[in-house]
Formats: C-alpha cells, structure tokens, sequence
C-alpha cells in the first residue's frame, strides 16, 4: 500500500480566529448585499452589515482577552496575545468610523457602498493577521492584503484627478517599501534560517548581559544586519517615517478625506504592530544595533514632520505632517525596547486613534459644506457657529499637541517616561522640542475657530464650487450630518476622558506589555 | 473637632460652577461663576483663621492615586510657603471676574467659563504637591489665557496670544523633561517611581543631572515670571490683553513660577541651585535695572507696569537665590506684594483710559485728581506701595529681600537698591503725568463709579492693612521658607567641605 505524504494539519483555535471570520466574512457579504439595487441595500443594509460585522469582531476580541502569553491560533502562523488583540480594536474602531463618516461621502457613491465597505473590511482583516503575525511569511500576506485594498480606496473617487494621483502615488511607494521590506525579511531568514520570530530570536539569542552568543548567529552578523536595515527602510514607508515620508501629505490630501482618516489611524498602527513584532520579539536581543539608528530615524522624524506641518494651509496637508511628527514620537517607545516602551506605544496609539478621528471628522464635516475644502478658512469662526465641532476639533489640537486635561499629555508623559528609563534621555527632549514647534500649527488651527478674522501668512488653496448640503450656514450644515457630529464629539469625549481618567487605557497597556515576554 | 478643608472641592469649584454656567442663560452664568470665586475667597479665609502658624508642616493634605502607573499621585497640600499665593489667587480673581461680568458683552459664557478655568488652574498648580500635578496644572494655566488673550484682546490680540503662549509652552515643555528626567533618574535601583516633592527631596541625585534638568526648570520659570532674557512676550501681551485677564496674568501667572524656584528647585536641586546663584543673582539684578529703565521711558501706562514687573520678580529671584532666610521671606513676602499692588494699578489703568477718552498714553491723560479725589487717594496709595515707601507692607518685603542680599552678595545688593531708588521715579512720574499735570485734550476728570470702586477699594484695603501688620504673613511663612532653603544653604555652607559627597 502506498502511503500517502501525511500532511498534519495545523491545530486551529477557532474562537481566537473568530474576530477575524467576522471581517472577512462581512466583507464578502458587503460584497454581496452591494449587489442589490435600490436604495434599501445600497444606503442602509450595506454600511449596517460592515457595522455589525466590526462590532461582532470587537465583541469576539473582548471575549479573548487575557494577559500573558501568546496563544497560537494557527500554529506557526497566527497567534493572539494581548499585542494583538490591542491593535486589532484599534483597527476596529477606526473601521467603525470610517463606516459612519463615509455614510454620504462621494467616494462611497462613486465607487460603490459594496466595494468600498467590502475593501475597508479586507484591509482590516489584513491588518488583524499582521498583528498576530508568528513568522515572516504571514506577517506578508497580512502586509499585502492591508495595502492592496488601501490602494483602491484611495483612488476611489474615480471622478478626481488628485484622488487617482493619490492612489497610483500611494500604489507605487507602497510597493517599493513592500519589496525592500520583502527583500530585508529574506536575508533574515538567509542570516537566521527561520522565519518563525521565535525561531529568529532563539538563533540571535544573546545570553544575558554578557552579551555572549548562545544562539547561532553572531548579532554583528552583516546579513543580519543588512537584513534588519532594508526591513526598517520597508517599514517606514509604511509608517511614513522620514526620510520616506514623501508620499503622506500628497495621499493624504487627494485620498477621500474618510480613507485619509482610516490610513492615517489604522495604517499606522498595523505599521507599528510589524515593528514592534519584528524589532521588539524577534530582534530585540540585537536592540545595542539597530536601537541608536532607530532612534536617530525617530528625531529626524520629528523635525521634519514638525517643520513640514508649518507651511500647510490645508488641514489634511497639516494633519499628514503631524502624523509623520506622530510617528517619530511612536518610534521613540520602539527604540528603547523595553517592556515600558511596548507599553507606551501601545497607549499613545490608542490615545492617536481618538484625536485623529476626532480631528478628522471634523475636516470631513467642514469639508463637504464649504467652498474652502479643507484649506484653514473652512473652520473659520466655527466657534460661533458649530461650537460642538469646533470644541472636538480644539480638544483634538491640544491632544496632538500635548496638553494637559487631554489624552495626549498622558500618552507622550508616558512615551518620554519610556525614553528615559530606556537611557535615552536625549530622544525623550526631542519629542519635547518637536512638540514645541508643533504648537505653531495646532495652536493656528484653534485661533483660527474662535479668534475671528486675522492674517495668515501662507497662499490660500483656491476656491470650489459645492452643493449646499443644507442651506449654508454651519448650524445647519452639522444638523444635516449628525453622524459626522457624533464622531466627532464621541472621540474628542474619550480624547478628554481618558486625559483626565487614564486609568482604564493603562490597565490594557499594562497587559499589552505582559504579551512579549523577553523584553526586560 | 478639627476644622477640615478639601483643597480639591476648593480647587475645582470654580470649573464646576462654570460648567453649569455653561448651561444656563449667560445673565445667570456669569453671577454664578462670581458666586463660586467670592466661595474660595470663603474658603480660603476660613484656612487663613485655622492656619497654626507653630507649625510648619503640611497640612489639609489630599494624597490619593492618580495614575498608578507612572507614579503619578493626586496630593495637594497647604503649608506656609503656598498659603498666602493660594489667598492672593483667591482674593484677585473675585474683582477680575467681577470686573468681566459687568463689561463682557461678548460671548459672556464662554469669557466666564475661561476665566473659572483659570483660577483652577491656578489654585491646582500652587496646592500641588506632587511634581507631575504641578506641571499638569502650570500648562493647563495657558490654555485658558490663550483664549482670553486671542479670543477678545485689542490690537493685534492673535500674535500676542500666540507669542505668549508659544514662549511660555516651550519653557513649560521642557520643565515636563525636566519632571520626567527627575523622576525616573532619581527612582533609587529597585524603587518605586515617584514625582512627589516630599519624596523626591529624600532622594539623591548627581551633581551633573541635578544641573542640566535645573536649567530645564529654570526655563520655565523664568519665561513665566518674567526675567530678562526670556521676557520677549510681554510687552505684546500686556498691550492687547483685556483688563481683567491682566490683572490676572500679572498679578498671580507671574509668580506661580518664582513660587516653583521655592517649591520645586531649591529644595530638590540644591547642588544644582548653589552651582547656579551667581547667574541667577546676575540675571535678578539685570531685570531689576533694565526693567526700572525702560519702565521710566514708556509713555503707555500698561507698559510702565509691564516693566516695573519685571524688574520686581528680579527683586523676588534676588532674594530667593541670596540662599538666605531672610531673602527667601522676603521674596515670598514680595510676591504677594507684587500681587496686590499690580491689580489696583491695571484697574486704575482701565478706568483713566476710559476718562481719556480710550487712550492708554499718558501724554492724553492728566488732571484726573481734579474732580475724583477717591480715584487719587486710591491711586496715590497704590503708587506709594508699589515705590516701596515705608508703611507700605512692600518696603517690608523689599527691605528683607535686601538684607538677605547684603549678608553674602553685598555688590548684588547695593546695585539692586538702585531699582528701588529708579522705582519711585517711574512711579511718581506715572502719577503725576496722570493725575496732575495739564489735562489732555480728550482727557476728563471724573469719580470712580461704584463697581471699579468695588474691584479696586477691597485690594487696596488690604495692602493698607498689611502694612500695618506684616507680621500675618511673616509669621506663618518664616518655618517653611527657611526650611526650602535649607538644603541648598548647606551645600554652599559646606561648599568645598567633603560634606557635598552625597552626589556620586
């Protein structure tokens, strides 16, 4: 009898891949209810089931969270420890906004309610596989399935020349940062000859502080270190960390401004969750390495995303610069890699996912009533006329910006705590003095709604016809999108809550840091 | 029964009682944010009759946890060096918001609500007593004020608020660094983090962190005080700010941070403080000088005071780093002082403007005196106490501030007494200018009316008083203040001695 190769199938967890059924799972039925005509289906059914099924994902995650070690879900492949199970809500939420602010956006008539909820839920599930990613092949296909469908979105708007620009610009860079990031992961196998991270870290496996080599590969190794070096230039261009940060504030800007909102959140943190996977998991016992280099990378981040936001007029223009600056002050919390920093940067993505929706829901609500689009004079005077969005929008400045009472004070107290403890005092003053600069454009932004009329030295974008949602005064306009308002507001309360009660966001953040248990 | 106050129902009352301003018709909100000023005025005397000035310990304390976490506990506390720049807050905000409930006709709500903000702010920053509570409320102060400023000053109000804020931010976020980098550098091997200031004056630190993390705060301070060099924002901020917020932003702003010098840096840093004097000692007497100079050759009444303050906080940094007791009293004695005379001073200001016909130059005032002999007694007496005559309860600040001084750093002390000598003479030059003189063309003569009367006679009354009897404050301040010192007393006592051994 010929015995047949036996192939063992991998044991599967099911309720820990259970969030992930949920998304993808809605997106074909998104996928499928997009196909009925009428109104019914198009308006209500097809954003309902992609909320529901993003609300069935977070129901499923709540239910799996435990702290401590990762449980693998797929062997080898998929695993889920709190880390994951952190940044998976992260994408959830803001998939959840971008449901409720593309409900009337032009993107999601023009492309379709079907296909734009079916590819924002494929993009969320590509980003839920990466962060539970085990070894260097899933972490790609999660990379890959997460920009695909990105690159669509973007180019959604298929009537506007700067929306296709924005999605054949983000198309190409994205594909060279996946191919140097594709080209770093193959000479870590090439130096490791695993592509399993705990394979990796056992074969770095230094032995203490002594900094004995018990594993294999010598930490000096220049394949290894090559390999790590093309992986971080990868990764930065996804999370627009400079100098590969070209690409944000021209994607952002032509992008829809929900997918903006989606990119600028969640992108970001699934580009954080590979970092933190690959650099803290499976190469930190190289930290004495790539540690200096990264943080060189995450000041000349912060100055430059600081300086760039500056000279911008227009609000998502603004709001790119301010996420590469963000970016920078997120590297800061890899760099040290410590249990703190994993900590830290698990909090203060948490703590980005508020203000940035809160910010970016306003720009959308502003946006789509005003002949000024998202340029500054489009908030003009919204602290006489919208108070509530005005009040988001200020509570959102002064959460990037780092003031006290708001969520942001809290997040970057805790990433200069990190950067400290990690003796790495310098960066924690550059997150400091890029915060200074920052002021300049986040406090023009709050002058500009409640100050009246004053001169700002920059050229004006130029003017555009739009049809007058309701009437065209800014009462009225919020009145006649009152989901917009409830984002806004919803996400500048947590902004604010959590500023003043962090206690709940520390409680997840210390479980986050149980979930890598190598980091001291 | 003990008498016990909670300071955080203190601290927070007035934002609680803005918000539920906030949802009322602005006629009722803003009485009831003046309600809930006049309220900590109430608590605040009650803490004044209950203060045993024996002791010097800390007392009313809060301490409960904040955010575990980063070691971060919720402690407020009052004890003799915070007890009287607490009652300054207390009594100066009630005439300012007065002073705003009557003359805001726009958008009141949100005027009323900024300014309650504020004296949170401002009461949470001096009652801290833990340093990541401090430094959270020393930012939120400018929140508030920026608004303030940029919302419904004259002029080019957004640059000014801008600038203001800008130049206060950036010494404020490197104080965060300062905060931080203390914390976690001084957390011994194995210990817990922790920002409390009782805590982190137990524990050590190297001479060379002690110093790079003093100029960090020293920063902040000094923007916020101000002292030359970093007084770049006041000159704009002092024109376009509205009266009231002024009043506030002179009065009580400046001193929260020469009160962190006392507070946070002797105590804590002291190494690092006796490394410092001779700059700080530098820096306080150019204030004084450059201050007193320009203040002689303005012609704006705003920005004659705007410069005598900065040469007063130099008084008050002087006496603080002449590391002497009696200049340490004397300087916490100034900064109530200072207070008190420079809120009368902007509403007098405000009102002269007004009879001259919206003009704050004083070439367009004169002959005020002629029909309002209140107005010129109340002027009179304000202006005496701000040239430091004796009687006045700012000689008397003034004078130990100098004692303090000659004991050690006699140079410093004698080039300093030439500010108060430069000090009667922009002072008496104001007055005159204003009050006597010819009249100016639009310039009319006329008597206080009963509300300026109620934001200006209260304050006045109380400088008069405390120029009778300094002792209220002297006493109760004398054991807290020399204990501040103490430690930074020792260390330039024990200068080349091997007793400085401690830092590695």
């Amino acid at each position: 009898m010929i015995e047949l190769a036996q192939i063992q199938a991998p044991a599967i967890d099911y309720q820990g891949l259970a969030p992930l059924f949920a998304t993808i799972g809605g997106s074909i039925l998104v996928i499928v209810a997009g196909l009925f005509r009428g109104p019914l289906a198009q308006r209500v059914a097809v954003p309902a089931l992609a909320a529901a099924s993003l609300v069935v994902a977070i129901a499923f995650t709540v239910v799996n969270w435990e702290a401590g070690d990762s449980r693998p879900i797929i062997e080898g492949a998929l695993a889920i420890d709190t880390l994951a199970l952190f940044l998976s809500m992260i994408f959830y939420l803001a998939g959840l906004a971008a449901v409720v602010l593309s409900l009337r956006a032009d993107v999601t008539r023009e492309a379709g309610p079907g296909e734009f909820m079916g590819l924002l839920l494929g993009s969320i599930s590509g980003m839920v596989i990466l962060a539970g990613a085990e070894n260097l092949v899933t972490l790609f296909i999660g990379l890959e399935l997460l920009s695909i469908p990105l690159y669509v979105l973007c180019a959604g708007q298929v009537r506007k020349a700067r929306s296709l620009e924005a999605g054949l610009k983000y198309l190409v860079v994205g594909s060279v940062g996946s191919a140097t990031l594709l080209y770093g992961l193959a000479l870590i196998y090439g130096a490791t000859g695993s592509t399993d991270f705990a394979g990796i870290a056992e074969a770095i496996g230094l032995e203490g502080v002594s900094g004995v080599s018990s594993g294999t590969v010598d930490a000096t190794d220049p394949l290894l270190l090559t390999g790590i070096a093309l992986s971080a230039t990868g990764l930065a261009f996804k999370a627009s960390v400079a100098p590969f940060h070209q690409w944000t504030p021209d994607v952002y800007e032509g992008a829809p401004t929900p997918v903006t909102a989606f990119m600028a959140v969640a992108t970001k943190a699934a580009a954080f969750a590979i970092i933190l996977r690959l650099f803290d998991q499976a190469l930190v016992d190289v930290q004495l390495q790539w540690g200096p280099a990264l943080a060189v990378l995450a000041a000349v981040t912060i100055a430059i995303g600081n300086a760039g936001a500056i000279a911008q007029r227009s609000l998502k223009r603004m709001l790119a610069w301010s996420g590469v600056a963000q970016a920078g002050y997120l590297l800061a919390g890899v760099v040290v890699g410590t249990q703190l920093g994993l900590q830290a940067t698990a909090f203060y993505l948490a703590v980005y996912l508020f203000m940035n929706v809160a910010a970016f829901a306003v720009v959308i609500g502003r946006e789509r009533v005003s002949e000024h689009g998202d340029d500054l004079d489009s908030i003009r005077d919204l602290g006489r006329t919208s108070p509530a969005l005005a009040w988001s929008m200020t509570i959102a400045m002064f959460a990037l910006a780092g003031i006290p009472g708001t969520a942001g004070f809290i997040g970057k107290f805790y990433l200069i705590d990190a950067s400290v403890a990690g003796e790495y005092t310098w960066l924690g003053i550059a997150i400091v003095v890029g915060s200074m600069i920052s002021l300049v454009y986040y406090l023009r932004v709050i002058a500009v709604m409640w100050m009246g009329r004053f001169e700002i030295e920059l050229p004006t974008l130029a003017r555009r016809r739009v049809k007058p949602l309701e009437g065209w005064s800014p009462e009225a306009d919020a009145r006649a999108q009152p989901e917009v308002l409830a984002v806004a507001v919803l996400a500048a309360a947590a902004t604010l809550v959590f500023g003043i009660v962090p206690s709940p966001l520390f409680d997840l953040a210390r479980d986050v840091g149980t979930s890598i248990a190598g980091l001291s | 029964m003990p008498f016990t106050i909670h300071l955080s129902i203190m601290v927070f009352l007035p934002l609680a009682a803005a918000l539920v301003a906030a949802l009322l018709p602005a006629k009722v909100g803003r009485w009831l944010v003046v309600g809930a000023t006049v309220g900590v005025l109430g608590y605040v005397i009650a803490m004044l009759i209950d203060f045993d000035p024996e002791s010097g310990a800390l007392r009313y304390v809060t301490d409960d946890n904040w955010i575990s976490e980063l070691g971060i506990r919720w402690q407020l506390g009052v004890d003799g060096l915070n007890l009287f720049l607490i009652a300054l807050t207390a009594l100066l905000w009630v005439p300012a918001t007065l002073w705003a409930a009557l003359r805001t006709d726009e958008r009141p709500r949100l005027f009323m609500f900024h300014m309650a903000l504020a004296e949170t702010a401002v009461l949470g920053a001096f009652c801290a007593q833990d340093l990541a509570v401090f430094v959270v409320f020393f930012d939120l102060m400018l929140v508030p004020f920026y608004f303030l400023i940029g919302g419904w000053g004259s002029g080019d109000r957004v640059a000014a608020t801008t600038k203001f804020v800008i130049y206060t931010l950036v010494g404020s976020l490197l104080m965060l660094a300062g905060a931080i980098a203390l914390g976690v550098l001084s957390t011994p091997a194995g210990g817990e983090l922790s920002f409390s200031l009782a805590e982190l004056e137990e524990r050590s630190l190297g001479e060379g962190t002690q110093q790079w993390i003093f100029c960090l705060f020293a920063a902040a301070f000094l923007v916020k005080a101000p002292l030359f060099p970093l007084h770049g924002w006041v000159v704009d901020a002092y024109r376009s700010t509205p009266t009231p917020v002024l009043v506030l932003l002179s009065a009580v702003l400046s001193k929260v941070g020469v009160y962190g010098f006392l507070k946070i840096v002797l105590p804590i840093l002291p190494e690092a403080s006796e490394h410092f004097q001779e700059l700080m000692l530098i820096l306080a007497v150019f204030s004084i000088l450059y201050g007193s100079i320009l203040a002689f050759s303005q012609d704006e009444a705003r920005l004659v005071v705007a410069y005598s303050s900065i040469a007063q906080l130099g008084f008050i940094v002087l006496g603080i780093f002449a590391l002497d007791d009696k200049g340490a009293q004397g300087a916490l004695m100034q900064m109530v002082n200072h207070g008190l005379v420079v809120a009368p001073l902007f509403f007098i200001i405000a009102v002269l403007s007004v009879r001259a016909g919206g003009s704050a130059s004083l070439a367009q005032m004169g002959g005020m005196a002629l029909r309002a002999p209140v107005l010129a007694a109340l002027f009179l007496v304000v202006t005496l106490a701000t040239l430091a005559m004796p009687g006045t309860p700012n000689f008397v600040g003034e004078i130990l501030i100098l004692f303090g001084t000659f004991e050690d750093k006699l140079v410093y002390g004698l080039v300093a007494s030439v500010g108060i000598a430069l000090a009667a003479v922009y002072m008496i030059r104001v007055f005159q200018l204003s009050m006597h003189n010819r009249a100016g063309p639009e310039a009319r003569s006329a008597e206080l009316s009963g509300l300026d009367l109620a934001a200006i006679l209260p304050v006045t009354a109380v400088i008069v008083a405390l120029g009778i009897y300094p002792q209220l404050i002297l006493d109760r301040t004398e054991e807290t203040t020399t204990a501040k010192i103490q430690a930074a007393i020792e260390v330039s006592d024990g200068g080349a001695g091997g007793e400085t051994a401690v830092a590695e």
